[in-house]
């Protein structure tokens, strides 16, 4: 049944691009994750639309560090005399507040151009190559419901396929490939982007599609967590397949 | 020994094409850079800042909102200079604070013609503009408040700033020193704030006179204001941990 050009494709090795934008995403998306869940820790709190504060109420409070549910503040002050006015109030004891934002930020985004540059390398390449047309795009003929379904039933049953030695990927391996490039990572970039003051000084619209920033700060956390999913999911599947032949395949060997 | 003479080394090409992609930057090089203190971090913030004013229009405006979107707003970081338990403390301001800023002065030094210092009713007879933005905490909070003052470019321009100029320089009353480039300091928005939500600036928010910067991180919009300084080369507070540029 395999043709011939079939039976090429799974001798195929991956590219060193391919490896190279790969390790640097990975160390960049590492970096990400550790500085973004400090930057939370400074206001674990997430809102939707354009504001959100202590002073206003949050959708979800995640009790992650010490400034969870701040409660020392001075009197508050109302900015107008009407019932249901916005208020101010003194934030205290300052001291006491978490916040290592001076190098969590600035790493942050020292990653995130990592991240972008190598990411704009790889879709370029990737798609004037026919890199994605050949091994992330799913071919029409395997793009059944029969083939779906025993494809996430081996999964389930945990029988994964030894490592191919390359970019010859199954259904939903393509499928959740797809999802982070085409979908997962861009949309945690555009929310990072939506969330720079700068940036939405010259693109408004960005504020329009999210629906504000704090909407998009949301949005840019659960984006990051089903990429941290994703990474679970894919180191768990590299282990049940073979931990070393697969490190060895996307590293140096052959 | 045999020397092979190379006339493009890989090292060469790649430092020219750094340099080149700086070049291309910084159109003609006029901006100079905040120093990077042999720091990673920091040089990714000069990356971030050379990028932004390549690549982003210099003159674009920050989203205003409608009068019915203003919302509450905390006041963090220092929110009483005149505070005597704090390391903060300042007498000047308590003194100051007690006359109600009668005799309150802005000195606008440095690079101008003509170095002076404005009084709160002089800053008020500039014609004042009113923008109702949003404040984006570095901690991840924002808020929407209504602030007036007058267009930092007024004032530069009325002390007549000189063409060697490149920082505007800014001091605090709660010890703090920070700059901004001039692309920031002639941008409309950048207002010395006189006033919020319709009445004078409270003392949390930085009263008498706070600067607006709606550009960048709220930090950046100083509270308290005590002095500006013009100058060609930037005054360096030392790498306090924190970016210089910050429009992320």
């Amino acid at each position: 049944m395999n043709t011939s050009s079939e039976q090429n494709s799974i001798k195929a090795k991956h590219k060193p691009w391919v490896k190279t934008s790969h390790w640097i995403i990975t160390l960049s998306f590492l970096i990400l994750v550790f500085t973004g869940v400090e930057i939370l820790m400074v206001h674990p709190r997430l809102y939707w639309g354009e504001v959100g504060n202590d002073l206003t109420p949050a959708f979800l409070e995640l009790p992650i560090s010490r400034n969870y549910q701040w409660s020392d503040w001075e009197e508050s002050i109302p900015f107008f005399d009407v019932q249901d006015s916005p208020i101010s109030a003194g934030r205290l004891g300052e001291e006491r507040l978490f916040n290592q934002n001076g190098w969590g930020r600035s790493l942050h985004f020292l990653a995130a151009w990592f991240l972008v540059l190598t990411g704009l390398f790889y879709l370029i390449i990737g798609l004037f190559s026919g890199h994605f047309q050949k091994y992330i795009w799913p071919k029409l003929k395997e793009l059944t419901p029969t083939q779906f379904f025993r494809d996430l039933k081996d999964h389930f049953r945990l029988k994964i396929s030894p490592p191919t030695g390359g970019p010859h990927y199954g259904l939903l391996q393509k499928l959740s490939y797809m999802g982070i490039i085409f979908i997962g990572l861009p949309m945690a970039i555009i929310t990072g982007f939506t969330m720079s003051p700068a940036i939405t000084a010259a693109y408004p619209f960005l504020l329009d599609i999210f629906g504000g920033y704090q909407s998009a700060r949301t949005i840019h956390f659960f984006s990051s967590l089903s990429l941290e999913v994703f990474l679970i999911v894919h180191v768990l599947m590299i282990i049940l397949s073979g931990f070393k032949a697969q490190l060895r395949y996307m590293t140096l060997g052959k | 020994m045999k020397k092979r003479q190379q006339i493009i080394t890989r090292r060469a090409a790649l430092t020219t094409g750094v340099a080149a992609l700086g070049a291309l930057l910084i159109p003609g090089c006029k901006q100079p850079m905040p120093p990077n203190y042999g720091n990673i971090l920091r040089m990714g913030d000069n990356f971030t800042y050379a990028a932004h004013r390549a690549l982003l229009s210099k003159k674009s405006l920050a989203k205003e909102y409608n009068f019915s979107d203003i919302s509450s707003m905390p006041a963090t970081g220092t929110i009483n200079p005149a505070d005597t338990s704090k390391e903060y403390f300042s007498e000047s301001y308590d003194k100051h604070l007690r006359t109600g800023f009668e005799n309150w002065q802005l000195p606008v030094e440095g690079l101008v013609a003509r170095p002076g210092n404005y009084s709160l009713n002089q800053l008020k007879r500039f014609s004042p503009r009113t923008q109702i933005t949003r404040h984006t905490c570095e901690e991840g909070w924002t808020a929407i408040a209504e602030w007036t003052g007058v267009p930092l470019r007024m004032v530069l321009e009325h002390a007549g700033i000189m063409p060697k100029a490149r920082w505007v320089n800014f001091y605090s009353y709660d010890g703090w020193l920070d700059s901004i480039d001039l692309i920031d300091a002639f941008h409309p928005q950048t207002i010395l704030a006189y006033g919020m939500n319709g009445k004078n600036l409270s003392i949390p928010h930085g009263a008498p006179v706070r600067l607006r910067l709606e550009r960048q991180i709220g930090f950046k919009s100083m509270k308290y204001l005590e002095k500006i300084v013009v100058s060609e080369e930037y005054i360096d507070p030392g790498d306090i941990g924190w970016a210089w540029y910050n429009g992320f």
